[in-house]
């Protein structure tokens, strides 16, 4: 399908995701709660089946953390970027994903490590890289500082 | 540590032992905890970061031109293809169009790098399974490669020899004559991996249904490259998103459908073969032109989001830029083929010996630095 | 025969008869015991020493590489500066570690291999001991190394350690079965279980071809289960180096590695003089019925080269075998043991004993 009739199928099935033509692909920004929901749309629907997660990036936005996922299906060779924000700055918190695509497991961790999402009903919600212990602080956060860091 | 032994071994009766950070078949400073029952492997727990050095933060106070070095460093086996990838964004991010010179000789160098790294995963496979001697074989023709890189980029493993908008300078002017007489020199040779490993009664069975992935798995941990193909997963981006001169080149996609230890060890030598057929299509027709479109100075990406997928040696490699319209990216994100390929370690491992997790995590053919970044 | 010029057995007597000629019987014996000691002793250290010089000259030439060729003309002397090394290196103390067992294990694994080769013969009346048991005893006793290598890993407070000992326990109890198996197969052709008969029984042509089916079959189990048991080749997991670091030896460091090191080769050497002097001739020239001119050109060989020719050779095959296979996993391992090898074992046995009754040997 091409991003016209992806844009149609998709706001067919569900018309409260606001769809944006972006630069690449076709973005699908959704709210935190509808996340698990829409994400299981993805996957199961037979004219979308966006069962690979190519990619799962957080972001430390102005206004909010948030998550993009680029989807891509196998089947149909379409691609989307679905893009959710977390609801709270102080305690950013959003549905794994892990259980619809499990690649998501380990990128999820990551995010978590670096940015400081946490993840509900993730099974294994621990830092991945960074020392669980004695770590303070998500290094990919606009606000960290480290007296090693590299200024402009 | 105490405690792990007392906790463990005495109240759970499992027997921890740690593979890595320093041991011999991690290829690097990965670890992995594993459960054992016997010989048995239980479970496996990837512990990374060893080697985290945060490039995903560094990349925020850089220039896009700096940047490409750093990529150098994740995957240091297919540098030229990570650099491409960030080239490849800035170009289609500011809408230029580069010479056919140029996709071409990226193409090249992307598949020399290939086979590089496929000789060294080869050399290093060989020895997980106490093949000592596969060591030398192909590091020896590795070697014709490295040196074909020195004469024209000025460095054998870290090249940054992609600049956006182009290539650092022109090739050598033995370079062509360098390719060909090595595809000719390894076309010879590359049988003769044939017949020390592949063919091996020992290597068949230890590999042979080690390590299954079905496709619905392969695709569901994000298994890409030789390692996803093996289990059926078409997953090759030069096929089916083609970028610099991939489209004008016919190669076959090297897919199986079973999946073990065996097929991704098969998957790798056959794309070897491939890899040489795509050279010899593009070595004698480099169109001639410029090596490089003029950039202005400063960089600037346009304000938005980019993503640009490459196809490394290991699987899917792919870079994200979010921009604001500076010279510095916002937020640059690296996925990295590894880091999908290790999360899968575990269901792959678990059930069999500690002898197969050897030769599983050598079929995978892990990088340790593009996991860690 | 001609080669009777090489009897040392007139040699031995005259020494011993002087010996007990001028001292009293306790002290002559004493004597002698520190003269074989101290002779044997040396020419362990030279082919331990020589034989990681051949080790390493091997696998480069199989590896398209030079070897070691800095220290002395063609790098003869690298593996003397490597002793050297070892010797001076710190004995790093394991504080875990239970520290009598630890440090008794190498001996017991280098007593192992220096009691067996007492029972080899170099040439006719060259050896420390002919026992009437000498195939025996010398299976015995090389089977004890295994103790050495179990309490190294155990005692080691390592689990890498502790894997590969449990292995290498499990390998060698096998494979021990293969290998008396096929020597029980020649000691049927034999008649007899001295090493010294065994040689003098080939005489008109050595078991490998007189025994022809059957021992050459008891050879290639022998060459397998052999390499199996010294914990070389495609067979050794005890110390896999991509999966156990250093398998039993890994917290072993200076001399004591060094004794662990020795023993690999010198058991490597023993199993090979074995498979030379019970399927080869060991130190008989090559005869071959009816050429006359040429078996007398053999027989002005002396006999200690026939002996270290041939076992050179078989060390050669067990070097060949190590650097172009990949290993076997355990249970691959046991698998070929005892679903291949000792069937086939028992089989060949059987029909060796019906070539013997029925004579259909030459």
């Amino acid at each position: 399908m091409n991003n016209e009739q992806l844009k149609e199928k998709i706001q067919s099935i569900d018309s409260t995701i606001n769809i944006v033509e972006g630069k690449q692909y076709l973005e699908l920004n959704v709210v935190a709660e509808n996340l698990s929901k829409t994400a299981l749309m993805l996957k199961n629907n037979a004219d979308l089946s966006f069962d690979y997660l190519i990619c799962l990036t957080g972001n430390d936005l102005p206004d909010a953390y948030s998550v993009v996922y680029h989807l891509e299906s196998t089947k149909h060779n379409h691609l989307v970027v679905l893009k959710v924000k977390a609801d709270s700055r102080e305690n950013p918190v959003l549905d794994t994903v892990s259980n619809i695509w499990i690649t998501a497991d380990f990128h999820e961790r990551e995010v978590y490590d670096l940015i400081g999402i946490t993840f509900t009903n993730h099974p294994d919600m621990r830092r991945i890289f960074l020392d669980e212990e004695d770590w303070i602080g998500y290094p990919l956060r606009k606000d960290y500082t480290d007296n090693n860091i590299i200024t402009r | 540590m105490e405690n792990i032994i007392t906790n463990n071994s005495i109240q759970q009766e499992e027997y921890i032992v740690n593979m890595g950070p320093q041991h011999p078949s991690t290829h690097g400073v990965l670890r992995l905890k594993i459960s054992l029952k016997g010989e048995t492997v239980e479970n496996i727990e990837p512990h990374c970061g060893y080697i985290h050095r945060g490039i995903e933060k560094m990349c925020e106070r850089l220039t896009y031109q700096q940047i490409i070095h750093l990529t150098d460093r994740l995957d240091y086996l297919s540098a030229h293809t990570n650099n491409e990838a960030v080239c490849l964004l800035v170009e289609n991010a500011l809408q230029i169009e580069v010479p056919e010179r140029v996709k071409y000789i990226r193409t090249i160098l992307d598949e020399l790098t290939r086979l590089a790294s496929h000789q060294l995963w080869w050399c290093a496979f060989g020895m997980d399974l106490g093949a000592l001697t596969t060591y030398f074989y192909g590091l020896r023709d590795r070697e014709k490669i490295l040196d074909i890189f020195e004469e024209t980029t000025g460095a054998r493993l870290l090249q940054s020899f992609n600049v956006p908008g182009g290539l650092m300078n022109d090739i050598h002017p033995n370079f062509i004559g360098r390719v060909k007489e090595f595809i000719t020199y390894f076309r010879k040779k590359l049988p003769e991996y044939d017949e020390l490993l592949t063919g091996n009664v020992i290597l068949k069975e230890r590999t042979t249904d080690i390590g299954l992935l079905t496709l619905e798995e392969a695709i569901n941990y994000g298994v890409t490259g030789p390692s996803g193909r093996a289990s059926g997963f078409a997953c090759d981006v030069r096929k089916h998103h083609p970028y610099s001169a991939y489209d004008k080149v016919e190669f076959k996609e090297i897919l199986y459908t079973k999946g073990d230890s065996f097929h991704r060890y098969k998957a790798r030598v056959e794309e070897m073969w491939e890899s040489m057929k795509i050279l010899e299509q593009l070595i004698d027709n480099i169109p001639e032109g410029d090596y490089a479109v003029k950039m202005k100075p400063i960089i600037k990406l346009p304000e938005g989001e980019y993503y640009q997928r490459v196809e490394a040696a290991r699987g899917e490699f792919g870079v994200y830029v979010l921009s604001t319209g500076e010279k510095y990216p916002y937020r640059v994100k690296f996925r990295s083929p590894n880091f999908s390929n290790l999360s899968a370690i575990n269901k792959l491992g678990a059930g069999h010996k500690i002898a197969d997790l050897v030769a599983i995590g050598g079929s995978l053919d892990l990088v340790i630095p593009d996991i860690d970044r | 025969m001609a080669f009777d010029i090489y009897d040392f057995t007139s040699f031995n007597q005259t020494i011993d008869k002087a010996l007990y000629d001028n001292l009293p019987p306790i002290l002559a014996m004493l004597t002698e015991m520190v003269i074989i000691g101290v002779v044997f002793l040396l020419f362990y250290a030279l082919v331990g020493l020589f034989l990681v010089y051949a080790e390493r000259k091997v696998c480069a030439f199989i590896q398209n590489r030079v070897g070691p060729n800095r220290v002395g003309p063609y790098g003869i002397f690298q593996t003397f500066a490597d002793f050297i090394k070892l010797l001076m290196k710190e004995l790093i103390p394991i504080n875990k570690a239970d520290k009598i067992l630890f440090n008794l294990a190498p001996f017991i694994v280098i007593i192992a291999s220096f009691m067996a080769i007492a029972a080899i013969p170099f040439g006719k009346g060259l050896h420390a001991i002919d026992l009437n048991v000498g195939i025996f005893y010398v299976m015995a006793v090389s089977s004890l190394g295994v103790v050495g290598i179990l309490l190294a890993g155990w005692s080691s407070n390592n689990k890498y350690s502790l894997i590969g000992a449990m292995r290498s326990g499990a390998q060698i109890v096998s494979y021990e079965l293969s290998v008396g198996l096929s020597m029980v197969t020649m000691v049927i052709l034999a008649g007899s279980m001295q090493l010294s008969e065994i040689v003098e029984a080939q005489r008109n042509g050595w078991f490998i071809f007189t025994g022809h089916v059957p021992a050459f079959i008891a050879f290639v189990i022998f060459l397998i289960a052999s390499t199996a048991e010294t914990n070389r080749g495609p067979f050794d997991l005890a110390e896999a180096e991509s999966e156990l670091t250093a398998g039993f030896h890994t917290e072993y460091s200076g001399i004591k590695f060094a004794f662990f090191f020795l023993a690999e080769y010198m058991n490597m050497f023993i199993v090979a003089s074995i498979a030379a002097t019970i399927f080869w001739g060991g130190w008989m020239p090559l005869h071959i019925p009816g050429w006359e001119g040429f078996n007398i050109v053999m027989d002005y060989i002396p006999p200690f080269f026939w002996y270290m020719g041939k076992t050179l050779v078989v060390i050669f095959l067990m070097m060949w075998f190590k650097w172009t296979f990949p290993r076997l996993r355990i249970d691959q391992l046991l698998k070929l043991e005892w679903k291949y090898l000792l069937p086939i074992n028992l089989f060949n046995i059987i029909l060796m004993a019906l070539i013997v009754l029925m004579g259909w040997h030459f």
